[in-house]
């Protein structure tokens, strides 16, 4: 019988599992404890109940950050649902080199956030590429300054997390649309049913669900936003670190000069709620689809 | 803001443009048309996702006497040269670097193989009591984001003196939930029958999953070790924080920190970034189809 000695299958987790309780699960308990506690980097350690709770409610730079956060997740997310569908229905037909152009178009995937993050702030300088660009078509007569303004640099950044994104959510897409029934558009052509009415009617809703799981892949991933402002920004987060996303006020709280763990970890479980927040979401949305379905 | 609009918008007029005629003549030439429109709408987005790279690896080809700054830019280098590649390696110990980025990044991928099989194998084919805790453990990993949990582990990782020390950038992601729970979708999906005729000759359970199970399974650890490399090497926020002494760095946080510090040299910052990100592409273009079905598989299942 397999599984006869009682301790082999523990073998084979041990290692595994080891990681995932040393790693994972205990520290976050951890933090779920230190939450409550005025832990220092150096020191420190009482029970202080809901203090960093309170402290939260008045500290303005959380509040920013969490804008920042949001912003990021309400901005970027419809793009990342649509931008790589149109891509994905480009390249989806076998042509003469796609196979080419399907590997370009992910090759952003590939590559270091950090990298990706230099090139770009050499593109969006005030003496970059775009500014030129932008000078010569006489869009503007100053560069703009897309790394100098905080608010220009939360934008560059989410545009930055959208290019580089695209070819992996084109990759799910592909798969997807694979899976659309090809009689059915067959059928809706021979009824005179033009193309754009096909993919509302036909495509659209086979890969809704697929739709769905981008939306919330791509959410979860803004809320957690942080090489793209960091390197940007050359680690600053922008003047006054008003661009700073939640894991980069988080960092900085924590594991900054000041070392404040205790309030770090009451400022990671709220990111650690809006993240969970989004997956009950999409839980609860493809519940409503099976429903519907 | 006005750059990202008109550049991502482009691909919207795909779909209606490829069945509307552009020009009103016989049907042959609505499908050339249709074509055209097709190839003129991927060379547009070549040079918005490549053209940011061949730039960059432009600018790093510039001689010193070159201005990068001039206006209007020139788009390929006048007296192409090496210069600025040399001159990484003179600011930073960019060897260095990247022994230490192969290191994390082989560490990770053979932990993650040979560790997240194991467990994986074990959730797939044995049964005992706490099967179903040790499962969600390796689910519960994958829900909590690790920048949740990052203050906290750096304090393990302090506590077990391994900060500044690779093995603390390695240990976190050793084997992830993810590896794990590929690895057991593969082994479910791979039939039990000829594991049983093994069991028959009298095989041990390593022996069963070492010489049958794992063979079974490469495609899978071939897409599970393809990631755990990339995703070492491209890590940075982990390996920032936790190493501390300029001598330690991985390649990513080393070319972050030579953008940072010293000379504000473009070219150098370009060579630099071409140092990091030419062996991955050149990875990702000859294991192509690994990347492609590992996407499938980890969205699917993750």
């Amino acid at each position: 019988m397999i599984g006869r000695r009682r301790f082999v299958p523990w073998l084979f987790l041990l290692p595994g599992l080891a990681i995932a309780v040393v790693f994972f699960l205990a520290p976050f308990a951890n933090t779920v404890v230190l939450s409550f506690t005025d832990a220092r980097a150096l020191g420190g350690g009482q029970f202080t109940g809901l203090h960093n709770y309170a402290r939260l409610l008045d500290d303005a730079a959380f509040w920013l950050s969490l804008r920042n956060t949001l912003l990021y997740v309400v901005v970027v997310v419809p793009f990342m649902v649509v931008l790589p569908l149109l891509l994905a229905l480009l390249v989806e037909k076998q042509l003469p080199g796609i196979g080419f152009f399907r590997a370009i178009f992910y090759s952003p995937v590939v590559a270091s956030m950090v990298v990706v993050g230099l090139i770009w702030s050499w593109m969006l300088g005030s003496d970059g590429l775009v500014n030129w660009m932008l000078r010569s078509l006489s869009l503007v007569n100053e560069p703009i300054g897309f790394l100098t303004d905080a608010q220009l640099l939360l934008f560059a950044s989410m545009f930055v997390t959208v290019w580089k994104g695209m070819g992996y959510y084109m990759v799910i897409y592909l798969a997807a649309l694979a899976s659309v029934p090809k009689e059915l558009h067959e059928a809706a052509r021979v009824d005179g049913a033009t193309s754009l009415r096909r993919f509302f009617a036909i495509t659209v809703p086979t890969i809704r669900p697929t739709m769905l799981l981008i939306g919330v892949l791509s959410a979860i991933a803004s809320t957690k936003i942080f090489a793209e402002i960091y390197v940007l920004s050359n680690g600053s987060g922008g003047p006054g670190g008003e661009a700073r996303s939640l894991v980069m006020y988080i960092r900085e709280v924590g594991l900054g000069l000041g070392g404040e763990i205790g309030y770090a970890s009451a400022l990671s479980l709220v990111l650690f709620v809006v993240t969970i927040g989004f997956s009950l979401l999409f839980i609860r949305a493809s519940r409503g689809e099976e429903e519907l379905a | 803001m006005s750059t990202p609009a008109p550049t991502l918008r482009a691909p919207a007029l795909e779909r209606p443009a490829r069945d509307q005629p552009v020009r009103r003549r016989n049907p042959g030439s609505r499908h050339l048309a249709g074509m055209t429109v097709r190839y003129l709408l991927l060379i547009l987005l070549f040079v918005i996702l490549a053209g940011p790279f061949l730039w960059q690896l432009s600018t790093s080809l510039k001689d010193a006497t070159e201005n990068v700054f001039a206006y209007p830019p020139r788009l390929l280098p006048a007296h192409p040269s090496l210069d600025a590649y040399a001159k990484v390696a003179e600011v930073i110990p960019v060897w260095r670097y990247i022994g230490n980025s192969l290191a994390v990044a082989i560490a990770s991928a053979t932990a993650n193989c040979l560790f997240g099989s194991m467990a994986g194998y074990a959730l797939a084919r044995m049964r005992f009591h706490g099967r179903k805790v040790a499962y969600f453990a390796f689910l519960a990993t994958i829900i909590i984001p690790f920048e949740v949990i990052m203050v906290s582990v750096f304090l393990t990782v302090r506590g077990m003196g391994l900060v500044d020390n690779l093995l603390g950038v390695i240990l976190p992601t050793a084997v992830t939930g993810l590896s794990v729970l590929l690895m057991r979708n593969a082994f479910l999906a791979f039939p039990r029958s000829i594991e049983e005729a093994a069991l028959v000759d009298g095989a041990g359970e390593w022996r069963r999953f070492w010489s049958i199970a794992v063979p079974s399974v490469r495609g899978t650890l071939t897409v599970v070790a393809i990631f755990s490399f990339m995703f070492a090497w491209d890590d940075f926020l982990w390996p920032l924080i936790v190493l501390k002494n300029p001598d330690n760095f991985t390649l990513t946080v080393g070319i972050q920190y030579l953008s940072g510090t010293f000379s504000r040299d473009q070219r150098v910052i370009a060579a630099g970034t071409m140092i990091a990100v030419i062996p991955l592409v050149a990875g990702f273009f000859a294991l192509q189809k690994y990347f492609f079905r590992g996407i499938g598989e980890g969205a699917v299942k993750g």
